[in-house]
């Protein structure tokens, strides 16, 4: 079984919906993501998401995009995160899903990425500007070398793309929570929980809500309809204000996720 | 010229024009993309939505535009026959009014009440800026920061027209910024908002919308040049940035395989340098905006900023269509650096006393080096696809 897979069976008996932190690689340097990836998981998160940054991240907000500028400027690449994610899986079985846009991953060459991040311990691959209906090159060498498959769906989807992602995606469903970009919004007024439930009538696999999370009470109430809550610009955030004082913040991405992962006992 | 049997078909259902093409975006924009390409082949199929835009064209753009036979420029290279087709006479100053017009009418029964647009040297936003006035829509034109600063002419035009420009300050600051951020407005504003792209780039059906609006080009030369030698041309050349003009010329020509077709890319300082814009002669294939196609990029797959003293060809994608014309053989492109084009500029300038646009001089440019080899029966047509009046600034400081 596979360790996302695992993951979500051994939260199901604890009565917990998955918590997922997102991180971009390289953000501000390697060795610091290493060490916030650690954090994380000390502080109960479940899965991890590494993005891989992109010179042109067209459905971030500004939070991700100055992350993914940051990573880019020491030249944070797919070749730099792979070793990374080697080295956490050395020491931990954290489930590891690669998030990114396309362009990287076609670069490396899908066959190669795909053998390299198994290799590396990877579990799923996400790629924002890939749905179902161009990603036949890159799903065929993931499937084949045993990750998951993790797609997208957003309020705006019909049935049909419901359909379409549920026929195409393993490990679980990614719920975008808002019609927009990736960023911390304090609001989230759009029927989720329909859109889930809907999900779910033609999928059996987990489906995990993120875009827009930024709170536990958000987060509390996402995880009594959902089976994942994903945080990922709230978390940047307090990376980017980070700065020199670097223990300071990793004690302030604990406190936080430990916030957020309480929320998410039902 | 004898025509031949082929039969062209692209794109495919998906938007691909072999391996290139396709929806590259994220799930938010692919219900749109659809809704958008089924609205689309709705309206093409429907006359109403032909003679609305053709009114537009005829009676607002002042189409058709001429095709002029340029004696001077004909006798001072001494070479093959050289015709201009006008689009600079265009409403605008530029082809990018074809598009609009026809992205505007699609807009407007779709029923949506806000237009956004994105602009690199100003000549879409204020096309857009245009016919978003003339239909009474709200309208919203990104733009890079530093553009805004070297076109502070079309800025000010864009706001007289009634548009909102908004600075783009992510990124290289240009063109390719302007565009994400402009996509990230529609993800947003999905439900109410029409996205105007201004070349035959983005995902599908962009491509193929705006080789469609832009190919009144092509189909008045072919008409025109019939008339005037009662035969087609041997060769036509058109400057390529994103590419619209090209595909607009050639595009009706496409299964005329005895026409050459010539796109100029901009090599800005050199191709050497690495400081141009010559994505399809000197770049590799990538997925940047939603398409896969040629583009400039490093070792790791990050898009790489472009250069040309045109601001209009200063982008590191070009239309994907262009990328299965090249690998197809169908088109040959060829570059043509900064210094090559402003002296284009002011030869066609003092020759056959028209201002071309910086974009257009590299087309210009070309055909200096091609016209002299080639005999006085031969025919070359230049989409002269702007004017440059917008260029006077930059060029005054170089020349």
């Amino acid at each position: 079984m596979g360790r996302i897979k695992e993951k979500f069976r051994e939260l199901r008996e604890k009565n917990k919906a998955a918590l997922i932190c997102y991180v971009t690689a390289g953000d501000p340097d390697i060795d610091l993501t290493e060490q916030i990836i650690d954090h994380l998981e000390a502080s109960g998160v479940d899965m991890v998401e590494i993005g891989i940054p992109f010179s042109d991240p067209m459905a971030d907000g500004p939070v991700i995009q100055a992350a993914s500028e940051r990573a880019l400027a020491n030249s944070t690449s797919l070749s730099d995160v792979l070793p990374l994610v080697k080295r956490i899986r050395s020491r931990s079985d954290i489930p590891v899903i690669l998030f990114g846009y396309y362009n990287p991953f076609f670069s490396y060459g899908t066959e190669r990425f795909a053998r390299d991040a198994r290799e590396a311990g990877a579990d799923g691959v996400l790629v924002v500007d890939l749905p179902p209906e161009e990603a036949g090159e890159l799903s065929v060498h993931v499937e084949q070398e045993g990750l998951d498959r993790i797609f997208l769906l957003a309020p705006t989807s019909t049935e049909e793309r419901i359909e379409m992602v549920s026929q195409n995606a393993s490990g679980f469903i990614y719920v975008v929570s808002v019609t927009g970009v990736t960023g911390a919004r304090p609001d989230m007024d759009y029927d989720l929980e329909d859109l889930v439930e809907r999900i779910k009538r033609r999928s059996e696999l987990p489906v995990g809500v993120g875009f827009g999370v930024s709170s536990a009470r958000q987060a509390a109430a996402i995880a009594s309809f959902s089976d994942a809550v994903i945080v990922g610009s709230a978390l940047v955030r307090i990376i980017e204000s980070g700065g020199e004082e670097r223990q300071e913040m990793l004690g302030r991405i604990s406190s936080f996720t430990e916030e957020l992962s309480a929320a998410c006992y039902r | 010229m004898g025509k031949t049997n082929r039969r062209y078909s692209y794109p495919d259902t998906g938007g691909h024009f072999g391996d290139f093409g396709g929806r590259y975006v994220s799930e938010t924009l692919m219900p749109a993309l659809i809704e958008l390409q089924r609205a689309y082949e709705e309206a093409a199929a429907d006359e109403t939505f032909h003679e609305e835009i053709d009114y537009y064209l005829k009676q607002y753009a002042g189409r058709p535009t001429p095709l002029y036979y340029a004696r001077a420029m004909t006798e001072s290279l001494g070479g093959a026959k050289i015709y201009l087709k006008r689009e600079d006479l265009a409403h605008t100053g530029a082809h990018k009014i074809n598009n609009t017009i026809g992205q505007g009418v699609l807009c407007g029964r779709m029923g949506k009440d806000r237009i956004i647009a994105e602009t690199g040297a100003g000549q879409h936003g204020v096309a857009t800026a245009t016919v978003a006035a003339l239909l009474n829509k709200e309208c919203v034109i990104y733009m890079g920061e530093e553009d805004t600063k070297r076109q502070e002419l079309n800025v000010f035009r864009m706001k007289l027209l009634g548009a909102e420009v908004r600075p783009v300050v992510s990124g290289t600051k240009t063109l390719k910024d302007a565009m994400n951020e402009a996509m990230r407005d529609w993800v947003t504003n999905v439900r109410n908002t029409f996205y105007i792209i201004g070349s035959v780039a983005g995902p599908h059906p962009y491509p193929m919308m705006v080789r469609d609006f832009q190919s009144v080009i092509g189909h008045e030369a072919m008409e025109q040049i019939l008339a005037a030698e009662g035969k087609l041309p041997d060769t036509l050349v058109a400057c390529v940035g994103g590419g619209s003009n090209a595909m607009g010329l050639f595009f009706p020509f496409i299964e005329e395989s005895g026409v050459r077709k010539i796109g100029v890319e901009a090599a800005g300082h050199s191709l050497e340098s690495g400081l141009h814009s010559a994505t399809i002669t000197a770049g590799s294939v990538g997925v940047l905006h939603g398409s896969k196609t040629y583009l400039l990029q490093d070792e790791d797959g990050q898009v790489q900023g472009a250069h040309s003293v045109a601001a209009g060809l200063d982008y590191p994608g070009v239309g994907p269509e262009h990328s299965y014309f090249q690998d197809a053989g169908e088109v040959d492109y060829v570059s043509v650096t900064d210094e090559e084009a402003l002296s284009a500029f002011s030869y066609l300038s003092e020759v056959e006393g028209i201002i071309p646009a910086l974009e257009t001089a590299h087309a210009v440019a070309h055909v200096r080096k091609i016209a002299p080899s080639m005999s006085p029966e031969q025919i070359i047509v230049i989409c002269l696809s702007g004017r440059g009046d917008k260029d006077i600034h930059t060029a005054s400081s170089l020349i």
